[in-house]
């Protein structure tokens, strides 16, 4: 693979789990890789899934979606409806030919600070082995 | 036309140690749309906020962007500023630089890189942003107060005494909690139930307070200011009003040898029961669990006897649903049985306890009023083994964290053994003494030097009985990791303070962040610690973390402060940023078309149907519509429709899709 | 069940009683054991001592050669290898670097598939409380389990949940009938390899053990460790020097208590061999203080 390869990474996290379990981290100086920027939305029930496939035409390597814990939803629900709308999505997107290691879907709550710094670097290196993303653009530049 | 002011924040060293903060602000000024950007040493400042006020009405900026800290930290800071300043303060927006970048990265390229995304991704959103305006909304002067602890007690008083109403349920018949449960308090040794029970009737009686005891609440819903709890209050099987307290049906009920809570399973009860002579309300219930009527439907031997008529057995829960404006949730703790540390013994061999229990045992209202004796045979202990750290700071088999009031229990449990008995030994196994309170470290050398009391630093590998006695097996790390053996007659051990039971269920009813203890969360450690991240909802006492009653107390006032702030005003502003369904000119008015599955998403029961009709009272067409008080701005129901009518204000379409398309760009 | 075997170092040799035993009950438990072919010595305490990487390369080269023969759980009746294997097995899944390197020393793939298993855990799951129900014998006598110190320990190696006050082996005796007593000593050091070097030492923690369960009336110790077996048994006589008293409590594998269970002839679990005698039945049996008698008479 090649070592010089970056991915680009978009984190679209919900406002009071993930984002403020990356604010602790940050609070803690985990360390962790630069390749990721968070886009921040009140709730993982916000987030459309349009947006990701619109993310990988704009040539996103790699996506990680996280919220809150399964019960501990701010907002009661919507991390469960972020969870169904994923489980039918992901096979839409496969279909389409968006490679499914490239979508992380987690669960990282405000105290777990280590955790969103793993989650941040596992998917890097694992976007980084499967290179640049190339297969969906194509398929856009045809449409478009 | 865009004129976003971009101020990028050094944050002293903060952020300027890893990013290249000038190159961001001259990236970021290329930027078309950015009619202003510079860097600052610190934003949030007064002359840093100056900068804020002096751009806006110079460069006429339509948007600022503050490239520093976390929102979570100080967007109601710029917010404010701009506000000041005449700019609509929803069009100002931070670039989280700091806990999302400079902490979190090492200096260097991809780090600036980073930084400048991350502010040119606000930019791009700013440019979308609109003009919002607060929501009123009205506020009920009613608090909910959650647990009738000392923690509880404090809270309830300072609100009412205010002049504000407050609903207190507790959970068991009577309230008090555990402090009603303790003989004497550290660091004074007053007497526990003497300077509780003056505030307990006082609860009872206070025109401001409604008080339901042995009740629980059902569901929380709404939002600060306009919650709207249900309680159910569980059936006693009393008529609280006949009931005259007289303590008859308790004498004449023939199921009289149930392990009593209050004595922490040391005492019996029966099953029609008062908790405590001094319980308020000092009513009984019937343990319907274990009463021969419910079970088999034979006896009834306490209704005969009742003179006030006042025993009903079949009552039922009741529920009552009740407007509050903000709640105090003071739960308290629990005691973690150590069943873990099978090495101890506890539950093998009788004469080994708990702390709680021994302080029943030594508490003048308990099983053996007040005379520490042993459980297996009922002679006085002669030489009492106090193993503190039984079960906390263990990662290995416990709980990694600290209970706090063991050090300061035990040499409290070790100085009242030996007021009552003179010639008794008193051991403490320890590993730190923590008594960093007001009169703390005074009170443990009195134990010490006034009262004798043997303190061994070392933990305890054994206990086991011999014979009639437990061999108690430990080192002497003072003495080089000595090894120790003492021929106990009692061992009382300094148990774990956890969460209490429930406390995951009532965390997810009201919607409270806990943590992975079940201890509830609060907004922030050091500077927030009685609110939650949860509006309207507090935190007071041990329910937060294990605290003594001092910490509970001042804990409980600090949360009353909080609901009285709310308080103060007749109404609440609550930020715009709620969902809204379009609207247009006719014929269109709306792309809409009323199919609903918005409904069907919102957690909150936000979503209404609007009828838009002709003049002469036609329908045209039925279409979602937000009510703006009861709307949290999840934004689940954006991510459902389908012909994309519904947008969330500061999270729309536009912006978040400008964001997205402005760092892969 | 077929379960992979590594028979380790003692098992052919001072504790050959452990191995005849347990090959002896295996058919009766419907347990099929595997060796692992051409195995090595495990390093036990020398290797750890001298040389923290040959420590781990010596278990790594057992444990490929069982993933090589596809065996996706490995038996280990002594508790030193198993420790020492299962200790393996985590570090090594633990740190990948370290993982290529010990690859590399003993030449050989390495994927750490093959789960480690110690006797409990495989006889609680062959005996269980309804097989226990049809045994053709059993074995009714107040028994002290001693587990010692590596079948519980460390808890991050072995993850278990009690072994302060472990229960297994308990369990298991129970299920033949016997009646395990509650005592002090369940895990109390046995001295352990001192018992080469320190003896005196041996006998003075051994008689802790002996005395505690001749007083709560154990009519036997019952071990699953060779090591606690020749502590406690082969070094009697050093016991009874430095403590002063005669123990005669006889010390049997938990295999051997099984095998007598299920009927099989003492002689074909090794009874003989033990240096305390094992006499439990009837008119040949040794009254508590009485001075231990050497091998002969077994009943």
């Amino acid at each position: 693979m090649d070592s010089q390869f970056e991915p680009k990474i978009l984190a679209f996290v919900c406002n009071w789990c993930t984002y403020a379990g990356a604010d602790l981290t940050g609070t803690s100086r985990i360390k962790y890789a630069t390749n990721v920027r968070i886009v921040r939305f009140p709730c993982t029930g916000r987030i459309d899934y349009n947006l990701l496939l619109r993310a990988f035409a704009q040539g996103a390597d790699g996506i990680i979606v996280s919220g809150c814990h399964p019960n501990d939803c701010h907002y009661t629900s919507g991390n469960f409806h972020a969870r169904r709308r994923w489980m039918v999505f992901r096979q839409m997107m496969e279909y389409m030919g968006i490679d499914m290691r490239r979508v992380k879907f987690s669960w990282v709550s405000a105290a777990e600070g280590a955790k969103w710094a793993e989650v941040v670097n596992s998917a890097v290196a694992d976007v980084r082995e499967l290179g640049p993303s190339k297969a969906f653009q194509a398929m856009a530049r045809e449409v478009a | 036309m865009s004129r976003i002011g971009v101020f990028i924040c050094h944050c002293g060293e903060n952020i300027s140690a890893t990013v290249d903060c000038e190159k961001v602000a001259k990236t970021v000024a290329g930027v078309p749309g950015v009619a202003h950007s510079v860097d600052y040493k610190y934003m949030c400042s007064d002359p840093g906020q100056n900068l804020i006020r002096q751009a806006i009405k110079e460069k006429e900026l339509t948007g600022v962007v503050v490239a520093a800290c976390s929102p979570r930290m100080h967007e109601p800071t710029f917010r404010r500023t701009c506000a000041e300043s005449g700019l609509n303060p929803f069009l100002c927006e931070m670039a989280n630089l700091r806990e999302h970048c400079s902490w979190v990265h090492a200096k260097g390229d991809a780090t600036t890189k980073k930084a400048a995304d991350l502010v040119s991704m606000m930019v791009e959103k700013v440019k979308r942003n609109k003009p919002l305006f607060p929501i009123k909304v009205p506020v009920t002067k009613t608090a909910l107060v959650i647990g009738g602890g000392i923690a509880g007690i404090q809270a309830a008083l300072d609100i009412a005494n205010a002049g504000q109403k407050v609903i207190m349920v507790e959970h068991d018949p009577s309230i008090g909690g555990h402090m009603s449960q303790l003989s004497e308090t550290f660091p004074t040794l007053d007497c526990s139930q003497c300077i509780l029970t003056p505030r307990m009737v006082e609860i009872a009686q206070h025109q401001n307070i409604t008080l339901y005891t042995y009740a629980e609440v059902e569901s929380l819903t709404g939002f600060i200011g306009n919650f709207t709890a249900r309680i159910r209050k569980k059936a006693k099987s009393i008529d609280e009003k006949a009931c005259t307290g007289c303590g008859e049906c308790a004498t004449a009920c023939p199921i009289k040898k149930i392990p009593s809570e209050f004595n922490a399973r040391l005492g019996l009860r029966s099953a029609i029961y008062i908790p405590f002579p001094q319980a308020v309300p000092n009513k009984p219930v019937i343990d319907r669990t274990r009463c021969s009527y419910f079970k088999t439907g034979k006896c009834k031997f306490c209704q005969t006897k009742c003179p006030a008529n006042a025993i009903h057995f079949d009552q039922q829960d009741e529920l009552i649903d009740i407007e509050v404006g903000s709640v105090v949730v003071a739960t308290g703790f629990n005691i973690k049985e150590t069943s873990f540390f099978p090495e101890y013994g506890y539950g093998k061999y009788k004469d080994v306890l708990t702390g709680l229990q021994f302080e029943r045992l030594l508490s003048a209202s308990g099983p053996t009023l007040g005379e520490p004796r042993r459980p297996s045979d009922g002679t006085v202990p002669k030489k009492i083994v106090f193993i503190a750290c039984a079960g906390s700071r263990d990662p290995a088999k416990g709980i990694e964290y600290c209970s706090k009031i063991c050090c300061m229990y035990t040499a409290k449990h070790a100085m009242l053994y030996k007021h009552k008995v003179h010639d008794g030994d008193a051991y403490v196994f320890y590993m730190d003494i923590r008594a960093g309170g007001k009169g703390y470290d005074e009170f443990v050398r009195r134990a010490i030097e006034e009262d004798q009391v043997n303190y061994i630093r070392g933990r305890v590998s054994r206990v086991y009985e011999r014979g009639e006695k437990l061999i108690v097996r430990g080192a002497d790390t003072l003495l080089g990791a000595q090894p120790v053996e003492i021929e106990a007659d009692m061992v009382v051990l300094a148990t774990a303070g956890i969460a209490n039971d429930g406390a995951e269920e009532l965390a997810q009813k009201l919607h409270v962040s806990y943590d992975a203890h079940h201890f509830f969360s609060e907004a922030h450690p050091k500077l927030r610690p009685v609110e939650t991240n949860t509006a309207g909802i507090f935190l007071a006492g041990a329910c937060q973390a294990p605290k003594d009653i001092p910490d509970s107390v001042g804990q409980a006032s600090a949360a009353a402060s909080k609901v009285l702030g709310l308080f103060s005003a007749d109404e609440l502003t609550r930020e715009p940023l709620i969902a809204v369904v379009n609207r247009s000119a006719p014929p269109v008015f709306s792309t809409c078309v009323g199919c609903f599955t918005c409904q069907t998403a919102c957690p909150y029961n936000a979503i209404e149907r609007e009828e838009i009709k002709t003049r002469d009272g036609m329908l045209i067409k039925t279409v979602a519509k937000v009510n703006s008080g009861l709307c949290q701005g999840c934004g689940t129901c954006v991510a459902f429709c389908r012909s994309k009518s519904i947008d969330l204000q500061g999270y729309s379409n536009e912006q978040v899709y400008a964001e997205v398309m402005e760092v892969l760009a | 069940m077929k379960i992979g075997l590594y028979p380790g170092c003692s098992f052919e040799g001072s504790s050959r009683e452990y191995a005849e035993s347990l090959r002896a009950i295996a058919p009766a438990l419907g347990v099929e054991l595997e060796e692992v072919e051409g195995w090595n010595c495990c390093g036990a305490s020398s290797a750890h001592s001298l040389d923290h990487t040959l420590s781990l390369a010596l278990p790594a080269k057992i444990l490929a050669q069982a993933e090589a023969q596809k065996m996706e759980e490995l038996a280990v009746p002594c508790a030193a290898c198993f420790n020492r294997l299962a200790s393996t097995r985590t570090e090594l899944a633990a740190d990948s670097s370290v993982r290529a390197t010990v690859a590399g020393m003993i030449n050989m793939p390495y994927a750490g598939t093959t789960a480690v298993r110690n006797i409990l855990e495989v006889l609680n799951r062959v005996l269980t409380p309804d097989a226990g129900k049809s045994l053709p014998k059993s074995f009714p006598h107040k028994v002290a389990c001693y587990y010692g110190c590596l079948l519980v320990r460390p808890k991050s190696v072995v993850h278990h949940e009690r072994m302060e006050d472990p229960m297994e082996m308990d369990d298991l005796m129970k299920r033949i009938g016997a009646t395990p007593i509650d005592w002090a000593m369940k895990t109390e050091c046995c001295g352990a390899s001192f018992s080469i070097t320190r003896t005196d030492i041996v006998g003075r923690l051994g008689g802790r053990i002996l005395e505690d369960a001749a007083a709560r009336g154990a009519e036997a110790i019952i071990v699953a460790c060779p090591m606690c077996h020749s502590n406690l048994d082969m070094r009697r006589k050093e016991i009874e020097r430095v403590v002063g008293k005669k123990f005669n409590i006889p010390v049997l594998y938990v295999t051997q208590a099984i095998g007598i269970a299920l009927g099989i002839e003492p002689k074909a679990l090794g009874l003989q061999r033990h240096f305390v005698a094992v006499a439990l039945e009837g008119k040949n049996k040794v009254p508590q203080n009485a001075p231990a008698r050497r091998s002969a008479a077994v009943s």
